[in-house]
């Protein structure tokens, strides 16, 4: 499981470079999650625009990271392809995380005013 | 024919039943996914359809790989039949692994998301989402064997 992340205006831009976030992989996404936010900016925008699938252990595994990223941090969601958005829209979970359709967005948005 | 209707009639053609066989373990389900995508390529399905399969299969073999052979225990045998019918694809899961607790389907119910981020739920999504997507889902015991059963209405025939 490979993650990309740089920080831009006090954001962490954190990239899934991997098409999958599933079972097999979950517990893997769970460690370079907390490696790549740990000791960070506040507020961690996931860059989802390349997995084209997650399932529920996934799913599970991105509700451990930004519990683990504690009170008063915000994790949002960008670029979601059409079945990731499906399994957040059919669990609800896309009105528990910000949500934006792609990067930039997501960027022009939570960018410090 | 001209090419506006070539564009407009696109045929699907049928589809062979099939059968995926794996062994369960960590791979067992990417694997198994690739091989039922492989075999289903004559349907030429679109992103919903195939993500409606993609979903609903995942999360079955998952339960199979955690818990009906769990990972301390011995591997098995996982099955995977497929039959197109006119309204959609049937599609029957079978294992010789430990059953459904109480031998049905468990009946869920989204998890209260209006809490604390610490009391969020991290799991139980699995079959919330395999009843969201998949219809007639049954289950039976059948001697040491769990049959699943369900129908996805995609696939269907033009």
């Amino acid at each position: 499981m490979e993650l990309a992340s740089k920080t831009e205006q006090d954001l962490r831009i954190v990239s899934v470079q991997d098409t999958r976030i599933d079972a097999a992989v979950a517990i893997e996404f769970k460690d370079a999650m907390r490696h790549q936010t740990d000791g960070g900016p506040d507020v961690v925008v996931l860059d989802l625009s390349r997995v084209e699938f997650i399932d529920s252990s996934g799913l599970g595994a991105i509700v451990a990271a930004v519990k683990h990223m504690g009170k008063g941090r915000k994790l949002a969601l960008a670029g979601l392809t059409p079945t990731v958005a499906r399994v957040f829209e059919l669990t609800r979970m896309d009105a528990v995380f910000s949500v934006f359709p792609t990067l930039e967005g997501a960027l022009a948005e939570l960018k410090p005013q | 024919m001209n090419g506006a209707e070539r564009i407009f009639s696109v045929t699907r053609q049928p589809l062979p039943p099939f059968e995926v066989c794996v062994q369960s373990g960590q791979l067992a389900v990417r694997q198994a996914l690739r091989k039922v995508f492989e075999a289903l390529r004559p349907l030429d399905l679109d992103v919903e359809e195939a993500g409606t399969i993609e979903i609903v299969l995942a999360e079955v073999l998952n339960n199979i790989v955690e818990h009906a052979y769990p990972p301390t225990g011995p591997a098995g045998p996982i099955a995977i039949h497929f039959i197109q019918q006119p309204d959609g694809l049937r599609v029957k899961v079978m294992d010789q692994g430990n059953k459904l607790p109480d031998e049905k389907v468990p009946l869920v119910t989204a998890a209260p998301l209006d809490v604390e981020l610490q009391d969020m739920p991290e799991g139980g999504f699995g079959w919330l989402l395999i009843q969201h997507l998949a219809k007639d889902v049954t289950y039976a015991r059948v001697g040491k064997e769990n049959h699943l059963n369900m129908r996805l209405a995609v696939g269907l025939p033009s």
